[in-house]
């Protein structure tokens, strides 16, 4: 059998640090998307605090911590990261493993703000878009998942097919906010 | 042009796929006869004014919402789940 070797969506791009930024990749673990059954919703955030010790996070929330989180991912959708998914959660939801699938990347520093808003069409300021807030939305045309994972931190998702246009994007964002301080 | 997604909250028009006229909710029964089967199929209005479509927020949380607008004031009126919508509607 052959051997295969792991290669990060991001290998060989980075890290990076421009200006007050830096962008770094995120070994995330497992990714799951975990889907409730019509009417589970409740049982399924009973069997995710007893399981992983948080519960479903409500739209645009993330519920955990660094390395073990759940963030609303759509509608009807939440994303398991970090941790293989404990079985009772079968019971109540749809499971699909999604690990490999997402470039998964972090953006912090002084002017990760200002980056984004180079790129996307929302509010991401502290008093709109606080720590444990998410959003889904577009960044240059790609859907994407938001998290805003620190004070002056944000964890980015994009489908690992687009991770170089990614990281192209968010570069030039980041040289654009470097050369105006 | 700015569309409230029921989840999402106030977001770019950018983010969404425009389907067209909201006809999709009001399928005629089987047996309702070709007329209104020509009619659901092949006839829409092209109001100035009030109207209804369905719009995808393709980039955000993917729920299909029903945006009622104004084609003349560009004025968006309402937004709501098409499945919340659908469910009113007797099929």
């Amino acid at each position: 059998m052959a051997e295969l070797i792991a290669r990060p969506p991001c290998q060989g791009l980075l890290p990076l640090e421009i200006g007050t930024t830096t962008l770094s990749e995120t070994d995330a673990g497992v990714l799951t998307s975990i889907m409730p059954f019509k009417g589970q919703e409740a049982a399924l955030s009973e069997a995710l605090i007893a399981a992983h010790g948080m519960a479903m996070p409500a739209a645009n929330r993330t519920t955990g911590r660094a390395g073990i989180r759940a963030i609303w991912f759509g509608r009807g959708q939440v994303l398991l990261i970090g941790p293989s998914p404990h079985e009772a959660l079968a019971w109540y939801a749809a499971l699909t493993d999604q690990s490999d699938a997402w470039a998964v990347v972090r953006l912090e520093g002084a002017g990760a703000v200002d980056v984004l808003a180079r790129l996307l069409p929302i509010d991401l300021r502290a008093t709109q878009f606080k720590r444990g807030h998410t959003a889904r939305t577009e960044l240059m045309h790609m859907m994407a998942s938001i998290t805003r994972v620190g004070d002056q931190a944000f964890q980015i998702m994009v489908f690992r097919s687009m991770a170089t246009t990614l990281v192209h994007d968010l570069k030039t964002a980041m040289e654009g906010v470097a050369a105006r301080r | 042009m700015r569309i409230t997604c029921p989840f999402c909250g106030e977001r770019d028009r950018r983010e969404f796929y425009y389907q067209g006229a909201a006809v999709a909710l009001e399928r005629p029964v089987a047996d309702a006869g070709e007329e209104a089967w020509d009619a659901y199929v092949h006839l829409r209005d092209n109001p100035a004014g009030v109207t209804k479509d369905l719009w995808y927020h393709e980039s955000g949380c993917s729920s299909w919402i029903v945006v009622t607008r104004n084609t003349v004031t560009h004025e968006i009126l309402d937004c709501t789940l098409a499945c919340d919508t659908k469910s009113e509607v007797s099929i």
